[in-house]
């Protein structure tokens, strides 16, 4: 199912009289999101993800603007009516209904011409535990299961009713680090086998890259950026973008266009053809720079990071906004660091500057 | 860990000393003074050891009237007054304008003495010279002859003692119910939205299972509560409760003891361990019943 939103719009109002404005949540998001697809809504933790996920599923009213499924407005329907599969952060199982129970509560809540045979919905509940593979665990109850089972038996009891959209709220925040790269995987599979458009709301940048066909970066309630992952990593619209994805994190220089040259401190670092004096962001992915000896960019070496496959030079440098330069070279290269300063050439494709006023990208 | 000991045995010496002369030993006495017939406390004499006191109890028309009123006010008012008060309780939770007027209104009872609602309840019921009572009055509109609550019939006298009794307890239960209703976690109620819950569903399937420890609580202390009840009968009914057919099983036992026919302690402490017994039967039934029922 195309899910469009225009001007989407959420603000609360303000606790207190003496602040007359509420807080903007979402701000104006103008998105389309074709049929089918996986989406991750990624941004810091309070910048309106979640609510934008309730808006969504229908759970919050929007302030302004539309939300239409397939062309259809639903801005105004109540979450029941908009065939939303809704999987909570901390799931929200039924204690007191075993697994079963569970899966088949949305079922059971069809009255009239769409009420099921009690065989109907039986089988629909198993056809979804197969999907996620917990149709042994079908006697329990949601205290007897791990984090990571109560977590499919909530997707399945999101899918069960055969969902327009699925949402899904932080769905690998409770599990361990070795379980959550197994049920992003997951998530994934039982997407593409059923082939419903699915938003999932986090705060990780690598999860959101690693299965989305889509990612959507928002920040204080401010679309940032939409895209497929590989694209918005490589080109990110702005410094927050740029900064916000990738792992490890962008290095961030103070710089300056001269003279159609791109300069760090006093070294020319790239050049810039064409582009206007002004002062700059640089932005240098850690694998965009290439040890050279006769090169300009020099940074004062901390220590190496050995990690097999490559390395990581962990440096310093004067216009650098954080404390440390992080670089990531083949591991062949090791026998080039030596203490001291070691000097760079930097990949002009891993490289972007946005202006210093506007933050706005430039393209050279 | 020898010093620890002798701490905590320490910390427990209030509670154990006044649970022990207050409670601990007159119950034994009691259950002792059961089987001594013709106990007299003036002299401490008695002159036989036996069940002499359970047969004569158990045959005494004024106990069985006792016993049968106690177990028709348990029947009617715990199960009423609890479903009541889910009720209200589940409405309080779910408006929003007022609700602190309504929880302070809903609780007013539980602060006003047993004898003043006694005095609200005679100017709605009780006949005068000057007055049928409040009630007859809205009664007279629709046609219904002048009944007389307090001293007429057995089913009038009863259904006043009953909504008294329910009016009575009722305050507590809502209290505890809305905190219980308040604290059931709000995602569950998100989930079951998202779902298209029917609201009698979402109170059935997901409220009442949450706070089915409340409720369970509730109906054992209802219960155990209902059974003692003796001095809700007094404010309607005045001391003379043999007299107006009203007694309960604690009114029969004060009466043994100090009433007009006082004086036989024997008798009261054998009505008491009956009381004791049946109460004590209820509860595990109740426990038995709630083990497939709550959820913890």
């Amino acid at each position: 199912m195309k899910v469009t939103l225009q001007n989407l719009t959420k603000i609360y109002p303000s606790r207190s009289k003496k602040e007359s404005k509420g807080v903007v949540a979402v701000n104006d998001f103008n998105i389309e999101i074709a049929d089918g697809q996986l989406v991750g809504l990624l941004g810091p933790s309070g910048c309106g993800k979640s609510t934008m996920l309730n808006l969504l599923s229908g759970l919050q009213k929007p302030t302004g603007g539309k939300i239409l499924f397939d062309g259809d407005d639903v801005t105004n329907l109540p979450p029941e009516n908009r065939g939303v599969g809704l999987v909570f952060q901390s799931y929200a199982l039924y204690p007191h209904l075993t697994v079963k129970q569970n899966i088949t509560f949305p079922l059971e809540n069809r009255r009239g011409k769409d009420k099921l045979s009690k065989d109907e919905m039986n089988s629909m509940a198993l056809e979804a535990a197969k999907l996620v593979q917990i149709e042994s665990l079908m006697d329990r109850k949601p205290g007897e299961l791990s984090g990571g089972q109560q977590q499919r038996v909530a997707i399945a009891r999101a899918i069960v009713k055969k969902p327009r959209i699925l949402l899904l709220d932080e769905p690998l925040s409770n599990l361990d680090a070795r379980l959550r790269l197994q049920t992003r995987e997951e998530i994934r599979r039982i997407q593409r086998s059923t082939g419903i458009t699915t938003v999932f709301v986090t705060h990780d940048q690598e999860e959101a890259m690693s299965i989305s066909d889509l990612i959507i970066v928002m920040k204080d309630g401010v679309l940032q950026q939409v895209g497929k992952p590989q694209e918005v990593y490589d080109n990110p619209g702005n410094l927050f973008v740029a900064k916000f994805l990738g792992t490890p994190p962008v290095n961030t220089f103070d710089g300056y266009v001269k003279d159609g040259g791109l300069y760090i401190g006093e070294e020319r670092v790239l050049d810039a053809a064409g582009v206007e004096d002004c002062d700059v962001n640089v932005a240098i992915r850690p694998e965009g720079f290439e040890i050279n000896p006769q090169s300009a960019f020099t940074c004062t070496v901390d220590r190496v990071e050995v990690m097999g496959r490559d390395i990581s030079i962990v440096s310093t440098h004067e216009f650098s906004h954080n404390p440390l330069v992080r670089s990531i070279i083949g591991s062949e290269n090791v026998n080039d660091v030596t203490e001291g300063n070691v000097k760079f050439d930097v990949k002009k494709n891993k490289t972007c500057i946005f202006r210093k006023d506007t933050d706005e990208r430039i393209f050279f | 860990m020898k010093n620890n000991d002798l701490k905590g045995w320490l910390y427990l010496l209030p509670a154990i000393i006044f649970l022990g002369v207050f409670l601990v030993y007159p119950l034994i006495d009691v259950f002792i003074y059961s089987f001594e017939e013709g106990y007299n406390f003036a002299s401490g004499t008695y002159s036989g050891v036996g069940g002499f006191n359970f047969a004569y109890v158990l045959r005494d028309p004024y106990f069985l009237q006792a016993l049968k009123n106690t177990l028709i006010l348990v029947v009617i008012t715990v199960p009423a007054s609890t479903a009541l008060a889910l009720l209200i309780s589940v409405g309080l939770s779910s408006i929003k304008a007022l609700k602190n007027l309504f929880q302070t209104v809903y609780f007013l009872p539980y602060v006003t003495n047993t004898l003043a609602v006694g005095l609200v309840f005679m100017i709605l019921f009780k006949q005068t010279p000057y007055t049928n009572g409040f009630v007859n009055i809205v009664l007279g509109f629709f046609g219904v002859a002048p009944i007389d609550f307090i001293g007429g019939p057995y089913w009038a006298k009863m259904l006043v003692l009953c909504l008294y009794t329910i009016w009575v307890v009722i305050p507590f239960k809502i209290i505890v119910l809305t905190g219980a209703i308040a604290s059931v976690n709000p995602i569950y109620y998100n989930a079951a939205k998202v779902d298209g819950t029917s609201r009698w569903r979402v109170f059935t399937k997901i409220t009442l299972p949450m706070i089915s420890p409340t409720v369970f609580y509730l109906i054992i202390t209802g219960f155990i509560g209902a059974f003692k009840a003796y001095s809700d009968a007094v404010a309607l009914f005045g001391t003379d409760l043999n007299a107006s057919e009203m007694n309960t099983i604690v009114g029969y036992i004060y009466d043994m003891l100090y009433g007009n026919s006082g004086g036989y302690p024997s008798f009261a402490s054998a009505a008491a361990v009956i009381l004791f017994v049946i109460v004590l039967t209820i509860t595990c039934i109740n426990l038995l019943v709630s083990k497939k029922h709550v959820h913890y």
